[in-house]
């Protein structure tokens, strides 16, 4: 009882951060609220008991992307610009999409259920079989450094390409300042 | 009683959301995100007593302390000396 009225004053409180994050223009006060969305975001993952998801969002959402939009402020500059079009087609695309994504969720099925396809596909095996198989204790561990390892793989693949690729934005510009200021 | 400190913590967490959103100042925002964050750390550990694991969610919390300092470190830096990339205020000479 007292995880769902957690649960809804939660998830009002992220409804509210992010209408305020759409309306504010100080990009500084928009990065700070980012930062509290993520919060509130692993707060919500903590009560519904996805503790590596929310490890996950703190230390991406609220850690590492507070600080990169921070660098791109720092780039671009601190107040929006007036949008030079109207945002009733995104907004139209938006509720559309939203609805299509509510409409999928009476599918799925109740929250903590025993029976559901996840639970009963392929999990029972790694529970069972990873002592023998990897002998690691920690079944996640098992899961995602070998028997899905090459999944792992490509994943640094994508964050280790990403992460150059960031490096090369931000460094590209304090070199040409560098040039600049010795010539 | 845990249900108490619960309300009171989501009561603390619309204020501090509250003054993130109408904060005149940019000092106004960043508390405001710091009580925030200290405020979600209240609330895991409180959640943790509640649900009876408690040493589970008190190392969850210690690492979002540790989140949460790194982000506000950024973020004055950012405000005092307007870049991340250098370690001191920015040379006039520019």
């Amino acid at each position: 009882m007292i995880a769902e009225i957690i649960n809804v004053v939660l998830l009002g409180l992220l409804v509210i951060t992010a209408v305020a994050a759409i309306r504010l223009h100080d990009l500084f006060a928009v990065v700070m609220v980012f930062g509290i969305y993520s919060f509130l975001a692993a707060t919500v993952f903590v009560v519904l008991d996805a503790v590596d998801v929310a490890f996950t969002e703190a230390a991406v959402g609220a850690g590492i992307s507070t600080i990169l939009m921070l660098a791109t402020i720092s780039l671009v500059g601190r107040w929006e610009r007036r949008p030079a079009h109207r945002p009733f087609l995104p907004i139209l695309v938006v509720v559309v999409t939203g609805g299509a994504l509510v409409y999928g969720t009476l599918d799925m099925p109740n929250f903590g259920e025993q029976s559901t396809p996840v639970h009963e596909h392929i999990a029972p095996y790694y529970l069972e079989q990873s002592k023998s198989d990897i002998g690691i204790p920690n079944v996640v561990t098992s899961v995602l450094a070998s028997y899905r390892g090459y999944d792992t793989l490509g994943e640094l693949t994508v964050i280790f390409t990403a992460g150059i690729g960031v490096l090369g934005i931000l460094g590209i510009r304090r070199r040409r300042e560098e040039k600049n200021s010795e010539g | 009683m845990l249900i108490i400190v619960v309300i009171a913590l989501l009561m603390a967490m619309a204020l501090a959301l509250l003054r993130a959103i109408r904060g005149p100042t940019v000092y106004d925002r960043i508390l405001a995100a710091n009580v925030f964050s200290t405020k979600t750390i209240l609330m895991i550990t409180t959640f943790g007593f509640f649900v009876g694991r408690p040493e589970l969610y008190i190392d969850i919390a210690i690492m979002y302390g540790l989140i949460g300092f790194i982000g506000t470190v950024a973020v004055l830096k950012v405000s005092e000396f307007g870049n991340l990339g250098q370690s001191g205020p920015q040379s006039g000479g520019q």
